[in-house]
Order: C-alpha cells, then sequence, then structure tokens
C-alpha cells in the first residue's frame, strides 16, 4: 500500500489536480456558459433561452446571433449604468485610497503589541456582515435619520439635506465598505519599509513632504496599486451599495444586471451585460493578477 | 506622523460609528429607528421566535462550516502548489484561477455559476436541484482564494531548514508534509478556516443566484426584510452578529498575545 501512495503523492501530478479541477470546472468553465447564453435568445421555458447551435440531420447549425449586444448598444441606460459604474467606483477607490494611505502609516509605525492590536481593529468590520454595514447606513443617512436629526436639533439646517439614495451614499458605501481592502496591502508594504532609508532622507535635508513624496510612497507603490484594484474592480459591479443606498437616477451596472436577471428573467441579455463588464474589467483583473504574484513571489 | 495618527483615529470612529449606533438602537422599545424611547429587550425576543430566520441561520451556519473546511483543504493544496512547485505547465493559468475570485464582481460570478449548473444539469442531469449543495460550491470557488493567499504567505515566510532536515533523515515528502510542515502552517489554517466561514456566512449576491427554492440563506432574508424598510428586529441579528466576531476575534488576539509572551518568557528563561 505504502509505495503505491507514495508513487501517487510524488507524482506532483496528483497533487496540483483537485485545486486545479475545481477551479477549473466552477471558476473558468462558467465563463463559457456565460458566453454562450449571452448569444442566445429569451424563451418562456425553463431553462428560459434558445439554443445557439444545432446538431440536425443536415449537420451542425449555428442558431445564436447577437441580438443581445445590439440591445445593449441601443439604449441609453446600459450606457450609463457602465459609465456611471467606472467613475462612481474611481472617485470612491481615490478616497478610499487618501483615508486609507494616512491610517496604514499610523499603523505601520506603531509599536506591538499595539500594531497587531490596530490591524484587527480595521479589520473587524470587515469579518462582520456587509450587508449589515450597509444596513446601518441606511438608519444614518435617512431625511428622518439620526445625521439629520442631529444637524436639525442642533439647528445648523432648517430642512433634512438629501443624502441617502444619491451618489453621496453610494461613494459613503463603497468607501466604508471596501476601507480595509486599501489599508491592508499598503499597511503590507509600509511595515517592510526600511526605515534606514526615511532617516537618511532626513539626515540630507529633505522636509517630511518630500521625504514621503521621493522615498515613502513609491517605496509603497505596489501596495497602494494592489490596494486600488482590489476596491475599484468588485466595487464596478457592486450590487448591495446602489441597491440599498442608490437612488433611481444613480444606477449601477450591478444593479442593472441583477434586475434584468430577478425581475425582468431575461438572462440572455443579463449574460451579454456581465461579458461587456468582464470584457473592460478583464484588464484591470490582468494588471491586478501581475502586480499580486509579484507581491506573494517578493515574500520569499 | 502626528496627522497619520489623527487620521487613524477618525478611520476607526468612521468604522465603528454606524456599527454602535445599530446596537445601540436594537435596545430601542420603539419601532422608529431614529428616535430613543427606552430600553427593551423585546426585538431579540421577537428574533428568537422568528422561525423563518433561525432556520436560514442554521442553514447559512452548515454552509459557512462545510464550505470554511472544503476551501482550506483545497486552499491547502494550491498554496503549497504555488509556493513549493516551481514552474509546472498550465501555472499561468492555475495562479489566475486562483486570484481572480479575490476581485470578480459576484453579480459576474453568481450568474456564471448559475448559467453552469443549469447547463450541467441539462447535459448530465447533475446537479438535479439547485439549494445547499450548489451554495456550497459557489462559496468554495471563491473562498479558496483567500484561503490560498493566506496560507501561500505563511508558506513563503516559513523557515525551509526544518523541512529539509526531514527530508535528509529520510522522511517522505508526505511524512515531512504532515509532521513538520502542518503544524508550522496550523495558525494560517485556523484563520483561513474562519476568513472562509465568515465569508460564506455573509455572502447574499453569490447565494441569491445559485439557489433554487426553498433554500434561503442568512442574507437572503435578512435582504428581503431590508428592503422593507429599517427593522429594530434586524438591528438585534446585527447586535449579535457583531458581538459574536468582536469577542471572538479579541478572544483569538488575546491568547496569541498571551502565547507569544508566555514563549518569549520560556525563550528567556532556557537561554
Amino acid at each position: 500500500m505504502k509505495p503505491l501512495f507514495a508513487h501517487l503523492f510524488a507524482n506532483r501530478f496528483w497533487v496540483i489536480a483537485p485545486p486545479y479541477v475545481w477551479m477549473l470546472v466552477f471558476f473558468a468553465l462558467p465563463f463559457a456558459f456565460i458566453l454562450k447564453i449571452s448569444f442566445a435568445e429569451s424563451l418562456i421555458a425553463m431553462p428560459p433561452y434558445s439554443d445557439i447551435w444545432s446538431w440536425a440531420d443536415d449537420g451542425f447549425q449555428w442558431l445564436g446571433s447577437i441580438n443581445n449586444y445590439l440591445f445593449l448598444l441601443d439604449d441609453d441606460l446600459y450606457y450609463t449604468a457602465y459609465f456611471n459604474s467606472v467613475r462612481l467606483a474611481l472617485v470612491a477607490t481615490l478616497v478610499c485610497l487618501v483615508v486609507a494611505y494616512p491610517m496604514a502609516y499610523a499603523i505601520s509605525r506603531l509599536d506591538e503589541p499595539y500594531r497587531s492590536l490596530f490591524l484587527l481593529l480595521v479589520i473587524l468590520p470587515s469579518w462582520t456582515s456587509f450587508l449589515i454595514r450597509i444596513y446601518a447606513w441606511i438608519g444614518l443617512l435617512k431625511n428622518n435619520g439620526l445625521i439629520n436629526h442631529a444637524l436639525m436639533s442642533l439647528g445648523l439646517i432648517d430642512e433634512p439635506l438629501v443624502m441617502l439614495h444619491s451618489d453621496f451614499a453610494i461613494y459613503l458605501g463603497i468607501v466604508y465598505g471596501y476601507l480595509p481592502f486599501m489599508i491592508l496591502p499598503i499597511y503590507t508594504n509600509l511595515v517592510k519599509l526600511d526605515h534606514s532609508l526615511v532617516e537618511a532622507g532626513y539626515d540630507l535635508g529633505a522636509r517630511p513632504w518630500k521625504v514621503f513624496v521621493t522615498i515613502i510612497f513609491p517605496l509603497s507603490m505596489s501596495g497602494v496599486v494592489a490596494g486600488c484594484f482590489l476596491v475599484f474592480i468588485p466595487a464596478v459591479g457592486e450590487f448591495v451599495i446602489p441597491d440599498l443606498l442608490g437612488g433611481p437616477d444613480t444606477l449601477m451596472i450591478g444593479k442593472v444586471l441583477w434586475q434584468e436577471f430577478f425581475v425582468n428573467r431575461d438572462w440572455p441579455v443579463a449574460s451579454a451585460i456581465a461579458v461587456v463588464m468582464l470584457s473592460f474589467l478583464i484588464i484591470p483583473i490582468y494588471f491586478y493578477r501581475r502586480i499580486e504574484m509579484q507581491r506573494l513571489e517578493a515574500n520569499k | 506622523m502626528r496627522a497619520a495618527r489623527v487620521m487613524l483615529v477618525a478611520g476607526l470612529v468612521f468604522l465603528y460609528f454606524p456599527l454602535l449606533v445599530l446596537i445601540i438602537y436594537s435596545f430601542n422599545e420603539s419601532r422608529l429607528v431614529t428616535i430613543w424611547t427606552e430600553f427593551s429587550v423585546k426585538w431579540y425576543i421577537e428574533l428568537l421566535q422568528d422561525e423563518q430566520l433561525m432556520g436560514a441561520f442554521f442553514l447559512s451556519l452548515q454552509i459557512a462550516c462545510a464550505t470554511a473546511f472544503m476551501a482550506v483543504l483545497l486552499g491547502t493544496i494550491a498554496a503549497y502548489v504555488l509556493v513549493n512547485f516551481g514552474r509546472f505547465p498550465g501555472q499561468t493559468l492555475f495562479s489566475s484561477m486562483i486570484v481572480a475570485p479575490l476581485v470578480m464582481p459576484e453579480v459576474i460570478t453568481g450568474l456564471s455559476l448559475l448559467l453552469l449548473f443549469v447547463g450541467l444539469s441539462e447535459l448530465l442531469g447533475w446537479p438535479a436541484s439547485r439549494g445547499a449543495m450548489t451554495i456550497w460550491i459557489a462559496h468554495v470557488t471563491f473562498s479558496v482564494a483567500f484561503v490560498t493567499i493566506i496560507i501561500s504567505s505563511r508558506l513563503r515566510e516559513m523557515d525551509g531548514s526544518l523541512e529539509e532536515a526531514a527530508m535528509d533523515l529520510g522522511a517522505t515528502p508526505l511524512k515531512v508534509f504532515f509532521v513538520i510542515t502542518l503544524p508550522l502552517i496550523m495558525p494560517a489554517l485556523v484563520s483561513g478556516w474562519l476568513l472562509a466561514f465568515t465569508l460564506s456566512l455573509d455572502d447574499l449576491v453569490i447565494a441569491s443566484f445559485v439557489s433554487g427554492p426553498g433554500a434561503s440563506t442568512l442574507p437572503m432574508v435578512i435582504y428581503s426584510s431590508v428592503r422593507l424598510g429599517v427593522s429594530p428586529k434586524i438591528n438585534a441579528l446585527a447586535t449579535i452578529f457583531v458581538g459574536m466576531i468582536l469577542v471572538g476575534s479579541f478572544l483569538v488576539w488575546w491568547t496569541m498575545q498571551r502565547w507569544q509572551v508566555y514563549a518569549t518568557d520560556k525563550k528567556a528563561a532556557e537561554g
């Protein structure tokens, strides 16, 4: 028994196989299905889409169409939703960076055990439910919510500020929900920063701002880029935040896809939306993969 | 530096303030979430009597446990392969499939997995129906990425000389892995397990796509209730959730600090 088992284990193929096959079947293969269905037509049946090819007596026949894509081009709604998603995600990512960087820096300069305590404090909220954390803002931002209530009783405003169901609420939601994902990679870089370089900069008479711009920030660049991708890419396709905090005018593509699928029950159009979204996210995903692999290798 | 520290404190207030308000108002007598009337635990009692919510909670708990075990199993192998195997054919595809789920928008993962399940059941008759099983598969798929990242960074930091020594003394690779490597990366396995567990417990979007009739997870039930408006019952649920995680994580942190102190003292005593 032992020689056989040892042989199997020595054979790398069997070690790699379980995670490889799992990810191939349940992560890569589904994209083939989404591409296929995006060329189908919507039917009232189960499953609710037509075949895109057939193997009849006369051989292979292509039955698909690009109507779903033409439909997306035709309607302003989708164009606006894509544009809005990228704009909202981009601005929120930048705000996230501005908030996260000093936080990550401050934590990296603390001594143990405070460093791990503060790191834990930053990560903890993201271990509680995302849905609940976004939900918490509804009660705060509503017209008769806590913030308006407080501002009005202080006499700072006469009528409630409209904060919920606006762009502002979406920005806030993304920054709030994704902040730990920006802090962590930046912290990982900053904590490994060689401080003799910073001291050398000071010794040579550089001002703090200059030391930051020319030494600290460039050295933490890979963390900054990884953090930005880690926030931006999922935020583009975000559903919970635009659905709970956004208004009817602040369409984001993740919500549009959700509605095509769950409300209109149009699986082919939902697939076409996903294919288009993926086709412009593939470039950031590619760069994210590269930087993530470099960072992983740099640890060694 | 002072500015950065101010930002750290402000950022933490920003992160915790909404949760704090949520917790305070879960003890409010009134249904209105903005006006404080008097202290009461009636929403907690109503919560416990809500059979739909409790059922969904137990379903989510089961899926999350099963997800965490499978994700740690696959993630450990994947991390070991990525760190120790060097280059092998198809490695780029492998590392892409491990990293991409970290950033993939949930609506895309959810929709594509659903289409896979529907397509497969047309072709092969499997899966016959959608429910806890398909949610489990979906959750494992995206959790593996996070678990692999955690475990592989631990493997990289690890001192390789112990493994080499065991190897030199004639241990088989399998024995080296179980006797030397596994105990050394155990903390990473535990944090990977916890992360996969919370990711699964938290997921709304992917579960909504791949679930079938009758299988509603906790986030799905919370979501349909939240859509109808703010309810103190959800606040009570959130409080229990946040409380469990805060206490649990703090205990883990505290134990690890104590353990570190103990280890340093022991070293000092020996040295």
